[in-house]
């Protein structure tokens, strides 16, 4: 048969899947790593997914515009951040009880807001064919990659840059570290925190905004599946850093891709066990660079995970 | 104080304080004196109030959105009232939901639609409210073991996969057909079965590379399996899942032809929807529904099929060419006639082992067939 590829067919599926699954993985842990650095955690942060898939689907389909809906995306989700920072900044708070809350308010009225637009079609984002000089389909498939994966790649990149090199950043880290040390600096934490949570936010409402306007392409209520509840996973995963936050959801993605590309070659026992392949990864390698002598790398000193 | 049943049908969302909890808390207000008044008195008011229960979303262009339109239906009909609820896990919820259709809205007639409703929710609330009919979709009713007050129904939708496997036959050239599954229950089996054998009528080289998700509604990993089968060489999709939306989408992204499930996706692709097994839940509800308003007993074990308009099939496409109208037509009208077999002999299934002998046949009403545990051979893919 022409373009059988036979069992090449699984590592490009892993890697198409790794490029077309993580883009919204990416995001949420994006903003989440931004988040916890200001030594804030936000678990409403799959709330704000869906909410932002949601809305930008919904803005999409009335304006015709697929960009208007990410923009929306974005400024919906730095509105859940907002009011999440808001909150956490009250005194005797607990962030992540917010987040909980956060989460199920984000669902409840992306559901109550998406019900006119599960039906309708909105145009979908425009995607760049890396693949154009191959003349095999399944590569130009796989190698077809949207913009904001993109966009994401070089978010990670900044924020590693302007984490390490710029003030903002390193106020930002010094308000995650030690709100005492910030304090005397004459910075005004709660404030940087909000900010951080709100930034977070839209970096949430932008994966949203992937998942209903390019992959898989359309808004109805089971369009997260928990995506959100394992990006905020992979930042302890991701150590905190940025572009470890790219290697997670690339890893994430491809692992998730492996089950039905298996199923596709003729390897179809056991199909249950390939989809569990992204949690067990995640777990082995948590075990793997544990250690019972020291506290986790990288983590905010801030943190109530850590405090 | 003694009327707490809303007027109209109304939505709920599972997140919110939903209309129900808080009539729910107003009752309680209300004393026990009023409470315990109010199924009787809403019962006397209403002709007859019948509660629908999805296990999704009603507009998801797929299951739930075929059960929504049979309700509709109903809805349309002359002193029938109707309540509806959506989203209903098929856990404890379900229960909830039963208990306060029969109790807050006086509903006498109800169809929880999702297959997990069945053991042991409506099992368990059946026996307790015995004036209270339990019509439940897709369920395996037998009188020795079950309330009388409890009824199944399903229609032969197999017969429908088959004619989209002969639609799909006539259209491949890769010889290679997928299906995105997703639980190995003998409901999908079966459907995978009939894809391929009505393929397989048209061209006996033809296989069917199946995948199962694992769950009824997972969008990014029915998108991943879709693409999976494309890359595998698969140039016509279906489905069974609960929204076939994002299938339909993604398969015709890619370039493959596509056969819709549960309900018509033409308007999702038009230049590459071949056809599509439909439900016909309209029919099947205002029977019934007629049957209970003019005092008549509905049977414990309903099922229909093509012939009693239980289910229909999506208008053909474009890309069907005439040998396939040809045949799609003549074998739909002898299903019709009745007593077409999908699963004949000589049959073995994908491990060898035969499941039908030379000679033997499964007519669509054969309850042997509801129990269906295999794959047929020419399937690629496996039960677990």
């Amino acid at each position: 048969m022409e373009n059988d590829l036979g069992w090449w067919a699984v590592p490009l599926a892993v890697l198409g899947g790794a490029i077309r699954v993580s883009t919204p993985i990416l995001f949420v842990s994006l903003g989440e790593m931004l988040t916890e650095r200001s030594g804030r955690i936000n678990l409403g942060l799959e709330g704000t997914l869906v909410f932002g898939a949601m809305a930008g689907y919904a803005t999409a389909v009335i304006t015709g515009d697929p960009w208007a809906g990410v923009l929306l995306a974005a400024l919906a989700g730095a509105v859940f951040g907002l009011v999440h920072g808001l909150i956490c900044s009250m005194a005797r708070v607990n962030d992540i009880a917010i987040g909980i809350a956060m989460m199920l308010l984000g669902t409840g009225l992306a559901f109550y807001f998406g019900k006119p637009f599960i039906q309708p079609v909105a145009p979908d984002l425009p995607s760049i064919p890396f693949g154009w000089w191959s003349e095999v389909p399944q590569v130009q498939a796989a190698l077809n990659v949207n913009v904001l994966f993109l966009a994401g790649i070089a978010a990670a990149l900044v924020l590693h840059w302007g984490l390490r090199s710029t003030r903002p950043g390193l106020i930002l880290r010094v308000v995650g570290d030690s709100t005492d040390a910030a304090r005397a600096m004459g910075l005004r934490p709660a404030v940087i925190r909000t900010m951080a949570t709100a930034l977070g936010g839209a970096f949430a409402g932008v994966g949203g905004a992937y998942l209903s306007l390019f992959y898989p392409g359309s808004w109805n209520e089971g369009i997260s599946s928990g995506q959100g509840l394992m990006a905020v996973a992979l930042v302890i995963f991701a150590r905190w850093q940025p572009v470890n936050c790219f290697w997670a959801a690339l890893l994430f993605g491809g692992a998730g891709a492996l089950g039905p590309a298996l199923q596709s070659v003729g390897v179809t026992e056991g199909y249950y066990l390939f989809y569990a392949a992204p949690y067990v990864l995640t777990l082995g390698v948590l075990i793997a660079t544990s250690s019972p002598n020291r506290a986790l790398a990288g983590a905010p000193g801030e943190l109530s995970i850590t405090k | 104080m003694t009327v707490f049943r809303p007027a109209s049908p109304r939505l709920s969302s599972p997140s919110l304080l939903s209309r129900r909890d808080l009539l729910r808390g107003t009752a309680a207000l209300g004393g026990m004196a009023a409470l315990s008044a109010l199924p009787g008195a809403a019962r006397a008011q209403a002709g007859l109030t019948v509660g629908f229960i999805y296990v999704g979303p009603r507009d998801d262009f797929g299951y739930n959105q075929s059960h929504a339109i049979g309700a509709a239906a109903v809805k349309a009909m002359e002193g029938v009232t109707v309540v509806e609820e959506e989203n209903v896990p098929e856990t404890q919820d379900v229960q909830k939901s039963m208990e306060s259709m029969i109790n807050l809205d006086g509903a006498t007639l109800l169809f929880p639609t999702s297959f997990g409703y069945f053991d042991p929710h409506i099992l368990t609330l059946a026996p307790n409210n015995p004036d209270v009919r339990f019509q439940h979709c897709g369920g395996l009713w037998s009188a020795d073991k079950h309330p009388a007050n409890v009824g199944s129904y399903f229609g032969y939708i197999g017969m429908g996969q088959y004619l989209n496997g002969i639609a799909a036959g006539h259209v491949s050239v890769s010889k290679k057909i997928g299906f995105v599954a997703a639980k190995p229950i003998p409901q999908v089996l079966l459907n995978i079965n009939s894809f391929l054998l009505g393929a397989r009528s048209v061209d006996p080289t033809i296989t069917c590379q199946v995948i199962f998700t694992g769950e009824w509604s997972l969008a990014v990993k029915e998108a991943e399996a879709t693409n999976a089968l494309v890359d595998a060489g698969c140039d016509v999709i279906t489905c069974h899942v609960d929204g076939p939306k994002v299938v339909v989408e993604t398969a015709a992204g890619r370039g493959a032809f596509v056969c819709g499930y549960h309900a018509d996706q033409s308007s999702l692709a038009p230049e590459k929807y071949l056809t599509g097994a439909e439900w016909n839940w309209a029919k099947v509800y205002t029977d019934m529904v007629t049957a209970t308003l003019a005092g008549e007993a509905i049977p414990n074990f309903v099922r229909g099929g093509l012939a009693d308009g239980f289910i229909k099939m999506s208008p053909l496409g474009p890309a069907v060419p005439e040998a396939g109208r040809a045949q799609f037509e003549a074998v739909k009208a002898e299903i019709e006639k009745g007593g077409f077999s999908v699963i004949k002999g000589p049959l073995k299934d994908n491990q060898g082992n035969v499941v039908a002998a030379d000679g033997e046949a499964f007519l669509e009403t054969d309850p042997v067939l509801e129990g269906m545990g295999y794959l047929v051979e020419g399937v690629i893919g496996s039960t677990s």
